[in-house]
């Protein structure tokens, strides 16, 4: 059965539409991403879930039980949720020891003091905070501190865990590494994880599934993988890494680009269900630049190399549009003004807007 | 090493860093310094046994007992009004807000013994108003409050000082982190546990700040006991002070036992202020998000109308009712009569201004405190200027002087400079308006050097060093680059001395002279004659300049928000 269910789920603010229709069923034990730019929904979706926003439509069930009904006006208030949630801004309390920090929800619960203890030393100790449990919070690094309101969402044993942009506040080192300890607690502990996070990467390392969300609405669900291999349009497509979006001429299943239909196709194997211009859109690794007296490709001029080291990032113009295309350092450098052409091995194809 | 520049012998920074240290040398350390040592010498000799003579005489004992029990009961008492409405206002769903949070910072602008002459009038044991239906109604032979009474004066103080803790306390609650609280509830606590257990330790600095303030004004404060006290012989150090002065004509003797008390005070306060710091040290933490979310409020449910209705009427006791007892004594044909329509006249309101004591008073207290916030101000911004950005060597005496004055309660500052300025270096003021001129920029010293440095602090080094890269000398940097940036916080500076001095009374009324009244004086005066009427009269007429200057400057001020 799935953990939590989110039905025809609505949430305004004034006349915007925060989140429009939200249709969702986690799994028990899956971590679980929402994806999207700032503003897209998805803090305000998790708030929801918290049971700090009332739904303007729509429900919410947690293991078959209402958790949040704006048709039957039930809100279980947050504090009775047993969720664990980790906030962008740390929010551990300045006024208390780290110890303090963690004991917190236990004390609320009036958990004995002996079993309480064990739980603490067991959060502090697999969050690797043993050693600076009687300092105040102020005194410590912030990846210290995301760690303190981290031991404390699982001291508790919650079954689901929400962060809410746990390390957009790190820097991106600790970031990484904190995502390797996210995923440890989770095995060790055995939660099932919303994760709310503007950062691609993030979501594809950490989640079994994801959610990619724009403007309150949401464009796909599926596996990491499935997103970043078949994303559903233009958006997820662009919004999960760097892109290029070429405007094509469709002819007999050819693809020109724009103005240089005399030219040597970009693909032979362009559909034609967008009609006669679409765009194609490919990353910037998919591309061959092959240098210019070959037969084979579309002509390009290089206007600008940058070196970045591992990679050289070019800027390519085809016609009167540009591209942006990276290659490996060893493939050669090409300058700046120098004439070659493009071979593009992965295209997906959308619809103009 | 060899100096490839010539310098000039004296530097023009050196010129106004030693200007800046005379200015405060004599108007704050001077006057400090004599009043310790006339505290603990006599005639040459260090003289502790009379200084604890004095101390023990049961008279000036029982002020010193009193001043300590007002100020504690009006920090006790305000500290829990402020925090429960700054809590009403900015964590629970109270209706009418906006409007709610401004009246509760109405009581600021009222001067607290125009208050308590209200609160006479209306609760004295004898003649006061409500004293008197109450008893015609419930046919009491005595009157049921008597607010000329310790209990009184605390009551009063509190109703008119409660809004530094409220403010304080309101502000912090208002931009603390919410999610602070958010990840409590989401640990499992309810809205009573998060408030006892986090929101209230958070917020614990600004309450605590908010007290101090209030305790180290009640301390020093004159107005209120004076008005309620002093008759019922009831006096705090302030009046004290004042009575041994005025009862002996000015005698030395008096002044003596005055800068004994003064003593007392300002160590006092320098405690408070210590302790202030060593508590906000301590809590020193941030509370304040980045990303503004709203905070949860309480919903208060069955209770909002009640508590909306609770506040309203708080209001209404502490404000609209003295205002209006003011403005209608001030127009009442003789003092005791009903307020009838038959026994109110406008002649009273016309008479301050025909009348030469009061309309002196009035022109006194405007080019006074006008004066006085212009000057302040100047010499403020110069002083901050050299603490904040030039770090000159004595720099220290600079900033020890600097502070001086928030510790200093008015009274102290008033014979101090009656020490300074009376002849002893030549120079004898007493009896001008100069020496409630000097008195005014000690007083208000504090406040201008707060505005001008907070001011300056946030003007980078950074922008200077850009300004003389780019060819400009220190001179014209400081007229263009830094003038303009930090003309907001020297325009808060004015406002800050003038709003205050233009109802000044602690101090002045050690100062004035027959021709040198203020305005604080001049009520003070009339209702210690038993000319109640027209004191109500002259206050109304101070309302009515304070409500416009108050108005007027803060639409001035927005103004110039707008534009920035």
């Amino acid at each position: 059965m799935s953990e939590l269910k989110l039905i025809s789920v609505t949430k305004r603010f004034n006349q915007v539409v925060a989140v429009n229709k939200l249709n969702l069923e986690v799994q028990k034990g899956e971590c679980f991403s929402f994806l999207g730019p700032s503003g897209c929904g998805k803090t305000t979706t998790l708030r929801m879930i918290a049971g700090f926003e009332d739904l303007d439509e729509g429900e919410l069930l947690v293991d078959g039980e209402v958790y949040s009904s704006s048709y039957k006006k039930y809100y279980l208030p947050p504090e009775k949720r047993d969720f664990g949630m980790v906030f962008q801004a740390f929010a551990v309390w300045p006024h208390l020891t780290v110890w303090d920090n963690v004991a917190f929800p236990l004390q609320i619960r009036r958990i004995p003091k002996l079993e309480m203890e064990k739980r603490v030393k067991e959060a502090l100790q697999s969050t690797g905070l043993s050693a600076i449990k009687d300092l105040y919070p102020s005194k410590l690094s912030g990846g210290e501190q995301q760690r303190i309101a981290l031991a404390r969402a699982v001291a508790i044993n919650p079954k689901v865990m929400l962060l809410d942009e746990p390390l957009s506040n790190l820097d991106p080192k600790l970031r990484e590494e904190m995502r390797f300890e996210i995923k440890d607690l989770q095995r060790r502990f055995g939660f099932t994880i919303l994760y709310v996070t503007h950062d691609q990467a993030e979501a594809m390392a950490l989640s079994d599934r994801m959610l990619v969300m724009n403007l309150g609405v949401v464009q796909q669900v599926g596996k990491p993988l499935e997103i970043y291999n078949e994303p559903a349009n233009k958006f997820v497509f662009s919004f999960i890494g760097l892109s290029n979006f070429l405007k094509v001429r469709v002819r007999e299943g050819k693809a020109y680009p724009l103005g240089q239909e005399h030219g040597p196709p970009i693909s032979t194997e362009a559909p034609s269900k967008y009609g006669e211009s679409c765009y194609a859109a490919f990353r910037p690794g998919e591309v061959d630049l092959i240098s210019g007296s070959s037969e084979s490709g579309v002509p390009a001029i290089v206007t600008r190399s940058t070196f970045l080291g591992d990679l050289v990032d070019y800027r390519i113009s085809i016609g009167s549009q540009e591209i942006r295309v990276q290659k490996p350092k060893k493939n050669g450098l090409l300058r700046n003004g120098e004439a070659c052409r493009v071979r593009i091995n992965r295209i997906h194809w959308f619809p103009l807007d | 090493m060899v100096d490839i520049y010539t310098k000039p012998k004296i530097s023009a920074a050196q010129i106004v860093l030693v200007f800046s240290i005379l200015v405060l040398v004599v108007v704050v350390g001077i006057p400090v310094i004599l009043i310790f040592l006339t505290a603990f010498f006599e005639d040459g000799k260090l003289n502790i046994p009379g200084f604890v003579q004095i101390l023990k005489d049961p008279d000036t004992y029982q002020a010193l007992w009193n001043s300590l029990v007002i100020a504690f009961g009006t920090t006790l008492v305000s500290t829990t009004v402020g925090v429960f409405f700054a809590w009403l206002v900015a964590r629970t769903d109270l209706p009418f807000k906006k409007t709610m949070k401004a009246l509760f910072l109405v009581p600021f602008m009222l001067p607290s013994f125009i208050g308590a002459l209200a609160w006479k009038v209306l609760l004295s044991p004898r003649a006061g108003y409500i004293n008197k239906f109450l008893m015609a109604l419930l046919g009491l032979e005595r009157a049921p409050i008597d607010i000329m009474s310790m209990g009184g004066i605390i009551v009063i103080e509190s109703m008119y000082l409660f809004p530094f803790v409220f403010l304080q306390v309101e502000s912090a609650l208002e931009r603390m982190d919410p999610t602070l609280e958010e990840s409590a509830r989401i640990s499992g606590a309810g809205l009573l546990t998060i408030t006892r257990k986090i929101t209230l330790p958070l917020v614990l600095p600004s309450i605590l700040s908010g007290a101090l303030l209030v305790a180290l004004y009640s301390l020093a404060h004159f107005g209120v006991p004076a008005i309620l006290g002093t008759e019922k012989g009831i006096y705090n150090i302030p009046t004290k002070i004042y009575e041994r002065i005025y009862s002996s004509g000015g005698s030395f003797r008096a002044i003596r036992v005055g800068t004994i008390l003064s003593t007392i005070l300002v160590i006092s306060a320098a405690l408070i202020l210590k302790a202030q710091d060593l508590l906000l040290k301590k809590g020193k933490y941030q509370i304040i998000a980045g990303k503004s979310m709203r905070p949860m409020l309480l919903k208060l449910r069955a209770l909002r109308t009640p508590l909306l209705i609770v506040s309203i009427i708080y209001i209404g006791i502490t404000v609209i009712l003295p205002t209006v007892t003011i403005f209608l004594v001030g127009g009442l044909k003789t003092y005791g009569l009903s307020f009838e329509l038959k026994n109110l006249t406008w002649a009273n309101y016309l008479e301050i201004f025909r009348w030469k004591m009061t309309k002196d008073a009035i022109w006194n207290s405007v080019y006074l405190s006008l004066g006085a916030a212009l000057v302040t101000m100047l010499a403020g911004t110069m002083i901050s200027y050299v603490i904040v950005k030039s770090r000159p060597r004595g720099k220290f005496i600079l900033e020890l002087l600097g502070v001086l004055p928030f510790s200093l309660p008015g009274t102290v500052i008033a014979l101090g400079v009656i020490l300074t300025w009376s002849g002893r270096f030549g120079i004898n003021i007493y009896n001008t308006p100069w020496i409630i001129f000097v008195a005014y920029i000690a007083r208000y010293m504090a406040f201008s050097l707060k505005s001008n440095s907070a001011a300056l602090q946030q003007v980078s080094d950074s922008l200077e060093e850009a300004s003389r890269a780019c060819g400009a000398t220190h001179f014209q940097t400081l007229k263009n680059i830094v003038l303009p940036l930090i003309r907001p916080g020297m325009i808060s500076a004015f406002f800050l001395i003038f709003l205050p001095a233009l109802r000044e009374l602690t101090t002045s009324v050690l100062l004035y002279g027959p021709t040198t009244r203020t305005i604080g004086v001049a009520i003070y005066a009339l209702n210690e004659d038993g000319e109640t009427v027209r004191a109500a009269a002259l206050a109304s007429v101070a309302l009515i300049i304070i409500l416009v200057g108050e108005t007027s400057i803060r639409n001035f001020l927005a103004r110039l928000q707008k534009q920035e």
